[in-house]
């Protein structure tokens, strides 16, 4: 109890290196958790996107096509939910350098597949009306200035002449992940051109896209759909969205150990901070620590004094980094919405953040302790005076 | 049975320190005995091993060679926890800086003995307060060390001291700090403590007003007693 007592006088007793060293730590505390919540929200994009929907190409090569014929066998398979299709339409606008991806999609399918995708309802009611309607996501709308109505124009590549379309509405993404620059226009209007001008094309799609009622039987829904088509004429090859986000997000992979890096140099350079003020403390304190032992007080007692002090000051710290934490990463959120419109403070977090003050604080008054106690009484007290 | 009228033995005690490859010799074959309910002021030059034979019979430093006997408990066998509780049961400490807490309170400073013992709160609270009354600081029991004067202070360390009822109680230069009137109050109160509670009690001090207080004045020199 006295221990305890005296514990809390100390951490008080010069408020202004404890100011400091609670600030310090509190700031590394706040650094910590957002950069967690980064990679988590990071993580949730992903998680989010893929772990429903199945991709079903040709198992040759995604250039070569499928038929159309396929799509109510896909679409009644057991455990899906719902089956769109598209194609790769690689239009070009205007020049090259202004790549952006463009699908001839099914539309209505399409975006129940893609909930992510927020579209207006009148907007998305003129764009299934209109075979020529496109839609855009927000992000693309905003690089080339389009507004609802504009007439846009794509330079086939893999579908030769100049096609065009109009702007019939933008859609926003609901979560991180959802790519808002995407050009999807009905998938009809690509095969009743083709119709007339390459008959042999018509009636192709590039892929199936497949929900899955449950995302843990998605391997098994896509065994099915392969064994469907084999010996077909097009044998198929379905494959998680993960898997193939996975492979995009490789790069991203680097960026995170990077970040994960920058957290664990946080810790490192507030543990030196607070072994500072902890070597600085007991320093200071040599002499009470002796006159504690004369009186019979063991080295246990010391022990607890020096670790409970730094204890103290690093759960202190620690509480008010997570106070900080909650508006910090709601004002990140507003700043960088086009990146991570997740950015939530994981609980878990909360809970790193008291495993490092109580890690901190006992790493770093551990030397300053074992040579507190370690001191014989006799060169303690002549420290005094 | 008749405890024996020693309380403490010294027998051919002696210490160095080593600075480097040097050793000084600090104590040197010293033996003497102290009678119980002794007041005892030990004199000497700066250097010559005073505080160091006080630290030795307190048991907070360790000899060379020798033994030290207090009250039939030799004591340079003790372990360092044995040693601690040792001391927590048998020596009251008064230093020349009085060494009180500065986090806690008078009351507080002089209770910190009693909580290694099993006394319960409101024993160590009768303790405490017939303390602070032997020395006439209850009514300042609630002050930081920082609000009372150096004798004061000096007070509350003697209450620490005693209030664990110990066999005996060392003074190195207890009034080394203070004016004339506050160590003179102070020498009152050890010299009370030894007449009135028989209390031993072994003083080192330079200063021969404190020093003639005493019943018995030894001097060493160059680690020796000289006669
Ligand atoms: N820890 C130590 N390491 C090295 N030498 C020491 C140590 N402690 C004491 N000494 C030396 O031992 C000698 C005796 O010291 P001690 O403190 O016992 O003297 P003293 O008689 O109490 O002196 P003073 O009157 O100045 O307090 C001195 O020369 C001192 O420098
Ligand atoms: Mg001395």
């Amino acid at each position: 109890m006295i221990i305890l007592k005296m514990i809390l006088k100390n951490a008080f007793r010069r408020k202004v290196r404890t100011g400091l060293t609670v600030l310090a730590f509190a700031i590394a505390i706040l650094a910590f958790g957002l950069l967690r919540t980064v990679i988590s929200a990071w993580y949730t994009g992903v998680e989010a996107s893929s772990a429903s929907r199945l991709v079903v190409r040709n198992a040759v090569s995604l250039i070569f096509p499928l038929p159309l014929s396929y799509y109510d066998k896909i679409r009644h398979t057991d455990g899906v939910s719902t089956a769109s299709y598209g194609n790769w339409f690689g239009g070009v606008y205007i020049s090259e350098k202004n790549f952006f991806a463009n699908y001839a999609v099914q539309p209505n399918t399409y975006l129940k597949l893609y909930p992510e995708f927020v579209l207006p309802e009148d907007q998305k009611d003129d764009f299934l009306r209109d075979r020529r309607g496109f839609v855009a996501g927000r992000k693309l709308a905003e690089r080339f200035g389009w507004e609802i109505g504009d007439i846009v124009t794509l330079k086939g590549t893999i579908f030769p002449g100049s096609w065009d379309f109009q702007l019939k509405g933008i859609y926003q993404g609901r979560t991180g992940s959802a790519d808002e620059t995407l050009f999807l226009f009905n998938w009809e209007y690509l095969d009743e051109t083709l119709k007339q001008i390459a008959p042999s094309r018509s009636g192709q799609v590039g892929f199936y896209l497949v929900g899955v009622q449950d995302p843990n039987r998605s391997a098994d829904v896509a065994r099915e759909i392969d064994t469907m088509f084999r010996n077909s004429l097009a044998e198929t090859f379905t494959e998680t969205e993960a898997a193939f986000i996975m492979g995009f997000i490789s790069m991203g992979q680097a960026i995170i150990q990077v970040i994960n890096i920058v957290s664990i140099v946080v810790i490192v350079i507030i543990l030196t901070v607070v072994a500072n003020t902890m070597a600085m403390t007991t320093r200071e304190r040599i002499g009470e620590y002796a006159v504690l032992k004369t009186l019979g007080y063991t080295g246990s007692h010391t022990f607890a004094l020096i670790v409970g002090e730094a204890l103290v000051i690093t759960s202190i710290g620690s509480i008010l980094g997570i106070v900080l934490t909650y508006p910090a990463a709601a004002g990140f959120k507003q700043g960088l919405s086009a990146f991570f419109p997740t950015f939530n403070v994981d609980p878990s977090t909360i809970v790193y953040d008291l495993g490092i003050a109580v890690l901190v604080g006992s790493a770093a008054s551990f030397i300053p302790a074992i040579q507190a106690v370690r001191i014989r009484i006799a060169d303690g007290l002549r420290r005094i005076g | 049975m008749e405890s024996p009228s020693n309380i403490v033995e010294i027998r051919r005690v002696s210490k160095c320190y080593h600075r480097g490859d040097l050793v000084v010799p600090v104590l040197t074959d010293i033996t003497f005995d102290i009678a119980r309910g002794e007041f005892l002021a030990i004199m000497g030059p700066s250097g010559s091993g005073k505080s160091t034979l006080l630290n030795l019979m307190a048991g907070i430093d360790r000899l060379d060679t020798g033994s030290i006997l207090v009250d039939d408990t030799d004591i340079t066998t003790l372990s360092e926890t044995e040693l601690a509780s040792w001391r927590s049961s048998s020596v009251g400490f008064i230093f020349q800086f009085y060494n009180l807490i500065p986090v806690l309170t008078a009351f507080e400073n002089v209770e910190l003995p009693l909580h290694l013992t099993g006394l319960s709160k409101k024993e160590r609270r009768e303790h405490v307060e017939a303390a602070l009354r032997m020395v006439s600081l209850t009514e300042r029991m609630d002050h930081s060390p920082s609000q009372l004067s150096g004798g004061e202070q000096q007070r509350v360390a003697i209450a620490r001291a005693i209030v664990t009822d110990p066999l005996i109680l060392v003074a190195d230069e207890p009034t080394g700090d203070l004016d004339r009137k506050s160590a003179a109050d102070v020498l009152d109160l050890m010299e009370r403590l030894n007449r009135e509670l028989n209390k031993t009690i072994i003083m080192v001090t330079h200063d021969p007003h404190a020093a003639g207080r005493a019943h018995l004045i030894r001097h060493l020199e160059k680690g020796e007693f000289i006669p």
